[in-house]
This record gives C-alpha cells, sequence and structure tokens, in this order.
C-alpha cells in the first residue's frame, strides 16, 4: 500500500510499505478514505517531539471502512468508521473513567519506559505518533490496522460526507474537551490562543456552551477571519499587545478562562520565545512555552487555564508564583476522543456544529508531502488540509476536485 | 555491554526470582529491617535508598482491574505465566506444587529450575524457591491486596536473590545487575494487560513483526 512515512526533521515521504494484518483478536483493519493532517503531525514534522524513528507512518485524524475483523471485533466488514486517535482498551481503571488518552493498557509494554522516565507514567498509544506512545503506524495510508476495534471506531451514516464527520477523529472533540476544560459558566469571556483547527472548534465550542464573549488570538489574517467568522472577538499579536488589550477589553479584570491551543511550537519575538527556540533546536525535550507563560499572565485570579495545545518536554522559566499565588485551575490533556464523540456526532446531524468551514486543501495522499509543507509554512491559507486516498473517489468529487483551494 | 539475549536471560531470571534457599524473605521483602533503619517508614522495604547488603531484592507492583481470585486462579497456574513473561518457554508442572521452568537463555540454551511452593494463602499469597541442589536458585512471591474503591487489585510481585559462587555465578551476577527490576515491571504490565483486554498491546503491523514472533525465529 501506499504510506506517508517520516524520514526526519522537515523529510516526509509517500511510500509503498507492506499492508498491516490483524495481529490481535479485538483488531481490525480499516480502508482510508479520507484523512487529514493535524498541527500534532506539525510538531513530529519539526522534529520536536522526541521518539520518532524513519519509516513511521504519520496520520492520527483518518476514518474510512472495515475491510477485515479479528475474531473479537464487534466491527462488520463493509462499515463506514471514523477512528478517534488515542488508542484505548475499554477495560482499564482509565477508560472506566472516561480518561481515555491515559489507558493503560494501549501503549506496548517495551515502549513504556522512556516516557515513565520522562512524565512518570506512560500514556495511552496513539496512532501515528512517536514511540513514546506506542510508535503505531498512522492514518494517512491505504490501510489501517486498528487494535481494540470494539471500543474506538465509531460508525457514521452514510448520508454524512466524509468530510462532515472526519474531524470527530480529533481536532472536534479536541476543541470541544477545551472548552470542556475550561469549565465556562455563563457570562463568562473565554480567550483562545491559536486559530488552528483546534482552536477555531475551541471558539466554536466555547460560544455552544454558553460563553458570553470569546476573544481569539493570533496573527494569521485568515484564521482570525475564520474565528471572527464564528462569532469571535479577534487580537492579532503581531498588531497588538495581547495581554494588555485582554485586561482592557475585559475592563481590567481579566478573562475567566484561557486556552491555550497553540502548545509548543508557539511564534512571536519575545525575550522567552527566543531563548525556547534556542534551546529546541539544540535538543529534543525543550518546549517553548511562551504562549502559556502569557495565558497563566493573563487569566483572572481565580480563572481557569485549558490546555490542548501539545508540549512534550520541560519548560523554564514558568511563572510558578503566578499560577500558585492567582489560585488558577489547570487542566491540560490529550483528548478522551472517545467520550465526547457520540454527543457530537449528533450535534453534527443536527447542524448545531460545522466542521467543514475550516477546510481549505483537498490533496490526494500522493501529494501529503506537498501538504505538510504548505500546512507548516502557508499557515494564513493553508487552514486544514484532507488527504483522499484512492479508495475515496466518491468522497473527494462530492466536494470539488481533489487538489483545489475551496 | 550485554547483549540482547543475556539482557533476556538476566530478566527472566529475575522474574522468577533468583536467590538462596533459606534466606528469611520476610522481613526483608516485606518491611524495613529495624536493625538497619533507624527510622522506618511506610515505604516496601524493596524500594530502600540503602541497599541489602550482598543480597539483591527487587520488587514491582501493578493495578489490574479484576478480582483477586481471578488473578490467584490465572497465577497459580504456572503454566499460564509463559504467556506473560517473555523469556519463560514454558513451565511443566511435576506435581505436589513443584514446577520447572525452561528459561530462554543465550546461544538458544535453555536453563531449567526447579522450584517448589513453599506458601500459599487462597487468593492472597504464592511464594515458590528453587529445590535444593537447583542448578539455578531463585525465590519470589507475588502478593495480592485489595486496591481501593473500584481500582481493583494491587498485585505485587518481589524477588531476592544472592549471586551464587563461582564463574557461572559471576556471569548470572553480572546479568542481574541491569535488568531485573525493568523485566519484572514489563512482565507484571503484560499480565494485567491479558487480563484486562484478553490480549498483549503491540504496535506490530503484521503478525511476524511483535516480539513473540521475533523471539520464535531466533
Ligand atoms: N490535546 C490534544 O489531544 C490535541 C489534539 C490535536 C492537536 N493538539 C495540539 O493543539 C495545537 C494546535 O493544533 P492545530 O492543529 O490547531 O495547529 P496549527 O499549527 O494549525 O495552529 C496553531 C496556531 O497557533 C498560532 N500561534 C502561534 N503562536 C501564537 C501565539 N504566540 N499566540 C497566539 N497564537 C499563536 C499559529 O499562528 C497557528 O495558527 C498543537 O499543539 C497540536 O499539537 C492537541
Ligand atoms: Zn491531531
Ligand atoms: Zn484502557
Amino acid at each position: 500500500m501506499r504510506a506517508l512515512t517520516w524520514h526526519g526533521t522537515h523529510d516526509v515521504r509517500v511510500e509503498t510499505v507492506d499492508d498491516p494484518e490483524i495481529v490481535n483478536p479485538r483488531d481490525a483493519i480499516i480502508r482510508v478514505t479520507s484523512t487529514a493532517i493535524c498541527g500534532s503531525d506539525l510538531h513530529l514534522y519539526n522534529g520536536v517531539i522526541p521518539g520518532m524513528q524513519a519509516g513511521d507512518i504519520l496520520g492520527h485524524e483518518f476514518m474510512g471502512e472495515v475491510v477485515e475483523t479479528g475474531s473479537a471485533s464487534t466491527l462488520r466488514k463493509g462499515q463506514r468508521v471514523v477512528v478517534p486517535f488515542p488508542i484505548a482498551c475499554g477495560a482499564c481503571f482509565f477508560c472506566n473513567r472516561q480518561e481515555f488518552s491515559c489507558c493503560d493498557n494501549s501503549n506496548p509494554v517495551e515502549k513504556q519506559d522512556a516516557t515513565e522516565l520522562l512524565y512518570g507514567h506512560a500514556m495511552a498509544g496513539i496512532f501515528g505518533y512517536s514511540h513514546l506512545t506506542g510508535g503505531y503506524a498512522g492514518g494517512q495510508a491505504e490501510y489501517v490496522r486498528v487494535p481494540f476495534s470494539d471500543v474506538g471506531p465509531l460508525v457514521v451514516p452514510d448520508h454524512l460526507d466524509d468530510d462532515r464527520v472526519l474531524f470527530l477523529s480529533d481536532i472536534l472533540p479536541t476543541g470541544w474537551m477545551a472548552a470542556d476544560n475550561a469549565q465556562i459558566e455563563p457570562e463568562d469571556t473565554v480567550a483562545v490562543w491559536g486559530c488552528g483547527p483546534v482552536g477555531l472548534f475551541a471558539v466554536q465550542s466555547a460560544l455552544v456552551m454558553g460563553a458570553a464573549r470569546v476573544i481569539a488570538i493570533d496573527h494569521h489574517p485568515r484564521r482570525l477571519e475564520l474565528a471572527r467568522g464564528l462569532g469571535a472577538e479577534v487580537i492579532n499579536f503581531r498588531e497588538s499587545h495581547v495581554l494588555e488589550a485582554l485586561m482592557e477589553m475585559t475592563g481590567g479584570l481579566g478573562v475567566d478562562c484561557a486556552i491555550d491551543a497553540v502548545g509548543m511550537e508557539g511564534h512571536g519575538f519575545a525575550l522567552d520565545n527566543m531563548f525556547d527556540t534556542l534551546k529546541q533546536k539544540v535538543g529534543v525535550g525543550a518546549d517553548r512555552a511562551h504562549v502559556l507563560r502569557e495565558v497563566i499572565l493573563a487569566v483572572r485570579k481565580g480563572g481557569r487555564v485549558s490546555v490542548p495545545g501539545v508540549y512534550g518536554g520541560l519548560a523554564d522559566k514558568f511563572p510558578t508564583g503566578a499560577m500558585m499565588e492567582k489560585g488558577l485551575q489547570i487542566r491540560t490533556g490529550q483528548t478522551h476522543v472517545h467520550r465526547y464523540i457520540k454527543d457530537l456526532l449528533a450535534r453534527i446531524e443536527d447542524g448545531a456544529l460545522d466542521t467543514t468551514f475550516l477546510i481549505s486543501h483537498r490533496l490526494p495522499l500522493e501529494e501529503a508531502a506537498e501538504g505538510y509543507r504548505q500546512f507548516r509554512d502557508n499557515q494564513n491559507e493553508w487552514t486544514k488540509v484532507v488527504l483522499k486516498t484512492g479508495h475515496s473517489v466518491a468522497g473527494a468529487s462530492a466536494r470539488g476536485e481533489a487538489g483545489t483551494a475551496v | 555491554m550485554m547483549n540482547t539475549r543475556q539482557a533476556g536471560v538476566a530478566a527472566t531470571l529475575a522474574g522468577a526470582g533468583l536467590a538462596l534457599g533459606g534466606l528469611a524473605l520476610g522481613a526483608l521483602l516485606m518491611g524495613r529491617d529495624k536493625r538497619r533503619h533507624e527510622h522506618p517508614d511506610s515505604a516496601p522495604g524493596y524500594t530502600a535508598r540503602r541497599g541489602f547488603g550482598e543480597y539483591a531484592v527487587t520488587g514491582r507492583s501493578v493495578t489490574i482491574n479484576k478480582p483477586r481470585s481471578e488473578i490467584f486462579r490465572f497465577f497459580r497456574d504456572f503454566q499460564n505465566l509463559p504467556t506473560f513473561m517473555e523469556n519463560l518457554e514454558a513451565v511443566e508442572p511435576k506435581g505436589d506444587g513443584r514446577n520447572v521452568w525452561k528459561i530462554r537463555g543465550p546461544l538458544d540454551r535453555v536453563f531449567e529450575v526447579e522450584t517448589e511452593i513453599v506458601r500459599e494463602e487462597q487468593d492472597e499469597l504464592i511464594a515458590w524457591r528453587s529445590v535444593d541442589g537447583s542448578q539455578i536458585r531463585t525465590e519470589g512471591r507475588l502478593k495480592l491486596r485489595e486496591a481501593p474503591g473500584d481500582r481493583g487489585t494491587q498485585v505485587q510481585l518481589i524477588i531476592a536473590y544472592k549471586p551464587p559462587a563461582g564463574e557461572a555465578g559471576r556471569l548470572i551476577a553480572k546479568l542481574f545487575q541491569r535488568e531485573p527490576a525493568v523485566q519484572a515491571r514489563h512482565d507484571l504490565k503484560r499480565l494485567k494487560m491479558l487480563l484486562e483486554t484478553g490480549e498483549i498491546a503491540t504496535s506490530a503491523r503484521r503478525r511476524d513483526e511483535t516480539r513473540a514472533a521475533k523471539q520464535e525465529n531466533h
């Protein structure tokens, strides 16, 4: 089959590799119809997440058709499914608490050691990501082996085309959990750093959850326009001082909730960010924590901080004083996708959530490497890239020719 | 540097537990030796910063979301152990609580250790020890405790060992230094996966790429 493989920083290639097989009883094999490039993939592309190996197949946002099932899978051949990006067993302490991205049993035992050293505990397995999270082959490929297929994949109705449901795999529930973690109350003002796909879905979710105001922060005009289109006010951090603007826009109180939807590769020329950038270039494990610092300073006393943006290692110059003295609540994590997708699918069907407004480009899988380059270098225009495999002709033609911006 | 094979045998011996027969495990493993610790705390003995002199002691815990009785039943049938102890090829029951463990070693050698169960408390504890005259002497115990709330069972595996004398002993001792705690942890986690999910997680994309398959092809 064809698959997008990682070979080093800024080096990804579409290659021919062996097809996957059923390995464990609860597995299924999915023939991918649509898959997407995520901001998390950019962290891998930029080489700032440790634990990658040459030849790894990337991609954790994917959907497709069930073509093979293991003896203990509950799926049936021919079903159309969206697959959550964290792999969860459905039976451990964490899965029982709906904390699926903390699953104890999906990260292979021998891969857990490094994460235990780094984080104290190993995290769940994730498709198409670092070997710290299992080194599972991902979905930017024609076929994927999906473990615990009786727990993760969500069967989607045929009348919803791929583009409307694909993002249930990650960024839609991630934006939703970002807002959920901010514990929004009526009359709250919510600030969202980053108007990438995660930030945009966080904006939309916060408004659906009843936030009185949402203020979105970025520097790409087109991305800010998308946020404005959802009903947010916007701050362009190249034009305005973010902290000052937020204080003034909230009458000196500060925002009630602050969401970091940027993560470890924040842009900007603040001094702390330049030091962090330097450190990140010389070694893995050093995060650029500029946005998280700003978030903690901006949120009001007693406010709520939500961090969907990915950090992977360590940071210094961290505002521990502000964090403690201000009496904050901080919630974080890779998304517990399984917890939210049924409800979110219903909201898509109802038309309560728009899931396609942010797609800027659809490319054939063969052009995935170009998609990575553009999604990284032309963030203003390339807001979300969906890749179509040879199996998805129908899905692509339903929404215009593959390869054209829409 | 050890090669993987050597590490493997060291690890499995550790998994089996290697110790001198007659070593009083009780005080050493379960709590602090009062003579050696001026201010004993609640931590398990094997987490002590100070060593145990000539004894190597390692222990690991994992919480398994299953009732004690189920875990006990599974472990008590030693023939099940190779399904999650990676370097154990087979365990042959000899009756009377005696078992012969076949452990994969370097250069495709298989080491045999005969053990006897020295203590057994239903659903709580199993302790085993190599029989007198064994080529390798091992001692270990599995302890089960109810975890708080709905967390299942806390499973603790403890191993003590003292390097035997002689050239072979020195080699084995060397092999042991690095891996036992790691292997015990891995084996326990595999046990947890097997009991909680019915399978052992692997990121292999094909059946011939799993660790088990690779081991067989060596
Ligand atoms: N928690 C999860 O489960 C989860 C899931 C998916 C993605 N993520 C993470 O969420 C983050 C965003 O993902 P994405 O797909 O939206 O990525 P993206 O790269 O498309 O978007 C990031 C946006 O942040 C903006 N930004 C950079 N520096 C900024 C600053 N100083 N202030 C404000 N905005 C700034 C960028 O201009 C960009 O528009 C990434 O870290 C990604 O890894 C987390
Ligand atoms: Zn993602
Ligand atoms: Zn689980």
